[in-house]
């Protein structure tokens, strides 16, 4: 560098030209480079109402710059996985798995319940076979039990801390997946779908641009889809009483009820009943292969939904079928049975759920059913939703407010440091065409606090420079050259210029740590100002003053500043 | 050329109890109403519904009220309590408001879950609309969704063309949001340029939409609901911030000085942020995510006064040696005194910008800095220096100690 500090020799004007002459070509190629991913389109070639045309300009720039949901619009929000659903679901399963394998094996044994989240109680009368009902339904749990408790009332099994954090940690993945397809079905423009938050907390964030009202796809992301085809035990009773009668205390029934749609054709209006249903289903959601919703054949503005099953969700279904002609088929829908046809004929590997369906709930529950079913359900912690309008205002006022700024500090500068003022105008300017091509480069959103970080920039970004100017102004005062002043001022100030930058990004790095969306969007756009400020304050800035320095060829007797 | 701080000669040090007063009256004043007032703390840390209304012409805010207070569950019990709903005018627009309502307990898994507070605005004021429009569709509050749906049920044209109701149901949202900041004055004001419409179909759609839709009086800009859990998960998480952020400055200031001058910036910093929180809650100012980012920021920004001081006096110290400790310190301040005060200056103006034009969101970020600037430039010289001085002032204290009693041993050995 031939500028090194401390250096009272002065090179030759020469020299420093050709210095002087490369350190503008990188400082306008930086620039030019800048102002290329701010302002001009990068899909095709410029044209010239790139240039001349101010909403082109405008519209250019929001393509190059994504904006935050607080600025364009959309929908934040923060689910909860209630991951105890899951265990309790495998826990069920196991249960009944379990009843069965004690059955088979002869094992005699008083009730096998769950006791708890992750807790299996088996009551036996005596613990003579204890061993073995350890070893058959341990083979049966798996590695992921063990047992807590073996005496003569009961063999207690309880799931393990990790099994259960795998099955949550599972739970949530998959959740997200499903969430995932459901919100892609929307068409919404790039959506953010991540996980949020420490593992333990299993939350998921979703980011819906362009939708200021998430009221249908909240209650579609939520929606159960748990769909399942089970044999109807005689005919539907027309209380819950009568039904539980017939149902007679079978630990194998269940009842639900039967809500059918009103039919125009018989006029037969919408009827609740009741019917007494196997507890374990023929054929469910996993065999599903497809559902669609199409009208109805009830004609107007009904739709039902025709559902496909899988290979082996049809051979279930076809052996069923063919034993039990002339006995119904309950369909089920998250235990409220649709419909209970009775059987005609074999089916196997299609079916329809009807009922009151306008075109959009029908829509939205074949969506549900194809995506899969939620392992566990859903609960809403957060919402923030912005409309565009109010979008727009927001871009409006900080546009304003940044222009007022920027204003008033070239304005104070000029009045301050005259000449030297120009010099830190035009270093700001740079600075602010890089925080803008970072931001765009980087692919970083802008956010309304994010604004507010470009308006921080400017008044930081001119920190430096007067950092820098008081320090030439006191050496000139102390009777130094004009070079060897400039020169100190800049060695001198450097130091404190990277401790003050640093702090500060230090702080923005702790933000963005803390923050989601639109702080961390500040965090961002703080610490790229301050970045692009270090290059344009001290490099762009001393090469003025260079400039300056060598242009009349001579020693420079006094200075502007 | 202009030079407001030429040759300052001013004793900071020696005006240092002055200094020291007003901090200490501030930080009781705001200590006290702290623990008189509390903090007015924003949704996101206090959980609750925040909606920001506009209106084509303000309902009486009483009338809001009451109607809130109506709105009943699917088990008839009353949703909102009417005492808890704040009710603000946003300054400066005659026609916005601020709905605030506080956050049910448990009501994530509720069965309305957290958004209940929402539709129950929404509900309401539609109760004050026009009453003899009830029953039409409102396109000032509804979404794109909801307004091509009643148009595919409703089938004007009797196409029963979907993507084309889709269309206009955008354009009609369009126009609302980009050309009427979000309210529709007549529903005969909605443009029909959408292509696949003929005359005679514009026509029957007109017709349609007059009979069947209403340009409603309020539609809702944004709405923050938060959970109470995440509510309290972010309180927790923006102290545990604020105090990881102060430790690493103190290292960082450790590292690159003496970590004595790391303690002095640090506490500096901690009495700034402090007094900025006093001030909040004297005011009552609403206290958001917003402003939590502008104090970490402050903590940030507010060590560069302080850096610089301290850069200047170690130079000094290694310059002069043998001055007075005090001496040097008060010339360090002087000598970057016109630097402290036109950073400051010209930081604030921007900020005073921010404050002034930038709207309602950025209001509590914009006041904690103004705050937080003036503040952190005075404390820099008013409080950072001096107890390094303390400090200082102490291991000399210290040193000569031993060196007394090196000497006393000495002269008894001999």
């Amino acid at each position: 560098m031939l500028f090194t500090p401390g250096s009272f020799v002065l090179p030759p004007v020469s020299k420093m030209r050709k210095e002087l002459r490369r350190r503008v070509i990188i400082i306008l190629a930086i620039t030019a480079i800048g102002i290329y991913l701010v302002f001009f389109p990068h899909d095709r070639r410029p044209r010239l109402r790139d240039l001349t045309s101010w909403s082109q300009i405008k519209a250019n720039i929001a393509e190059n710059i994504k904006l935050g949901l607080d600025l364009k619009g959309g929908s934040h929000l923060v689910l909860w996985v209630q991951t105890d659903d899951a265990i309790r679901t495998i826990t069920d399963n196991n249960v009944l798995e379990a009843e069965k394998i004690l059955k088979k094996e002869g094992i005699p044994f008083k009730s096998v319940k769950a006791t708890g989240l992750g807790q299996i109680t088996v009551e036996v009368s005596d613990g003579s076979r204890n061993p073995d009902i350890e070893e058959k339904l341990r083979d049966d749990f798996g590695p992921g039990w063990e047992r807590t408790r073996s005496d003569g009332g009961a063999v207690v099994f309880t799931m393990k801390e990790s099994e259960m954090n795998d099955i949550r940690r599972t739970a949530t993945n998959q959740a997200k997946t499903i969430i995932e397809n459901r919100v892609n079905a929307f068409g919404v423009a790039e959506p953010t779908i991540q996980l949020h938050g420490r593992e333990q907390d299993h939350q998921i964030l979703l980011q819906l641009p362009g939708i200021d009202d998430p009221e249908r796809v909240k209650r579609t992301l939520n929606a159960e889809s748990r769909l399942e085809l089970k044999e109807v035990f005689g005919d539907p009773h027309p209380t819950k009483e009568a039904a539980e009668a017939a149902r007679a205390g079978d630990p194998n029934k269940m009842v639900i009820p039967l809500k059918e749609r009103a039919d125009a054709e018989t006029g037969q209006p919408a009827s609740t009943s009741y019917i007494v249903v196997a507890k374990t289903p023929v054929v469910s959601g996993i065999d599903l292969r497809g559902a669609d919703a199409v009208p109805s054949q009830y004609g107007g503005h009904e739709y039902k939904i025709n559902f496909q099953l899988k290979p082996n969700g049809a051979a279930k279904f076809e052996q069923f079928t063919s034993a039990n002609i002339g006995k119904r088929l309950a369909i089920v829908l998250n235990d409220e049975a649709k419909s209970a046809p009775t059987i005609q004929a074999a089916i196997s590997d299609r079916g329809e759920i009807t009922g009151a369906f306008t075109k959009e709930s029908a829509e939205d529950l074949a969506l549900v059913l194809r995506s899969g079913a939620l392992p566990a359900k859903v609960v809403y912690l957060e919402e923030r939703t912005v409309g565009p309008s109010l979008g727009a205002d927001s871009i409006r006022q900080g546009v304003i407010a940044s222009i007022v700024g920027l204003v008033l500090v070239v304005l104070c500068m000029l009045i301050y440091y005259r000449g030297a003022g120009v010099n830190a105008t035009l270093a700001l300017i740079v600075n602010l065409v890089l925080l803008l091509a970072g931001l765009a480069m980087l692919g970083a959103v802008l956010t309304l606090p994010g604004i507010a970080g470009v308006i921080l920039t400017i008044g930081m970004a001119v920190d430096s420079n007067v950092l820098i100017f008081e320090r030439i102004r006191e050496e000139i005062r102390n009777g130094k050259v004009i070079v060897s002043a400039v020169d100190t001022g800049f060695k001198r100030a450097f130091l404190t210029i990277i401790d003050t930058h640093v702090t500060t990004i230090v702080s923005a790095a702790f933000l963005f740590v803390f923050g989601t969306g639109p702080i961390r969007g500040f965090a961002v756009t703080l610490a790229i100002g301050l970045i692009a400020n270090l290059f344009a304050s001290v490099y762009v800035s001393r090469t003025i003053f260079n400039f300056i320095l060598t242009r009349s060829g001579q020693r420079v007797e006094s200075l502007s500043i | 050329m202009i030079q407001l701080f030429k040759d300052t000669h001013i004793d900071f040090i020696g005006k240092k109890k002055i200094f020291i007063a007003v901090s200490v009256a501030l930080m009781i004043a705001g200590g006290i109403s702290v623990w008189l007032r509390g903090f007015n703390l924003g949704v996101d840390f206090a959980g609750g519904t925040m909606a920001y209304v506009r209106f084509k012409q303000v309902p009486p805010l009483d009338q809001i009220r009451k109607a809130l207070g109506e709105q009943k569950d699917a088990s008839g019990k009353q949703i909102i309590e009417t005492e808890k709903v704040t009710i603000q005018t946003i300054s400066g627009t005659g026609n916005q408001l601020l709905i605030r309502l506080p956050q049910i307990r448990g009501s994530e898994t509720q069965e309305g879950g957290i958004d209940a507070g929402k539709r129950a605005i929404i509900a309401a004021l539609t109760t004050l609309n026009d009453p003899s429009q009830t029953g039409k569709t409102d396109l000032n509050s509804r979404g794109v969704a909801d307004i091509r749906d009643r148009l595919i049920q409703l089938d004007p044209l009797g196409n029963r063309d979907e993507s084309l109701y889709g269309r206009i149901a955008d354009r009609i949202v369009d126009y609302r949001d980009k050309e009427r900041s979000g309210l529709i004055d007549k529903v005969s004001d909605v443009p029909l340029d959408v292509q696949g419409l003929g005359d005679s179909d514009r026509q029957k759609l007109r017709q349609a939409l007059e009979q069947n839709f209403t340009a409603g009086n309020f539609n809702v800009g944004s709405v923050e609901i938060v959970g109470p859990q995440v509510g309290s998960e972010l309180q927790k998480r923006a102290i545990y911030v604020t105090l990881a952020a102060l430790v690493g400055m103190l290292i960082y200031i450790a590292f690159r000085f003496e970590w004595i001058y790391g303690v002095g910036a640090v506490i500096a910093v901690f009495h700034d942020v402090m007094i900025t929180l006093g001030i909040f809650s004297m005011l009552q100012k609403e206290i958001s995510l917003t402003v939590i980012a502008a104090l970490l920021t402050l903590v940030g920004y507010s060590m560069n006064d302080t850096i610089v001081i301290f850069d200047r006096i170690r130079e000094n110290l290694k310059l002069r040696r043998r001055d007075d400790l005090i001496v040097i310190v008060n010339d360090s301040i002087n000598q970057t005194l016109s630097r402290t005060i036109l950073t400051s200056g010209l930081t604030l103006l921007s900020v005073i910008s921010l404050y002034l034009f930038g709207g309602e969101v950025l209001n509590g970020f914009a006041l904690a800095l103004l705050i937080g600037i003036i503040i952190g430039s005075y404390s820099s010289i008013g409080i950072a220096s001096p107890i390094m001085i303390w400090w200082k002032r102490y291991q000399e204290q210290q040193i000569a100690a031993q060196r007394a009693a090196a000497r006393a041993s000495k002269a008894k050995a001999v």
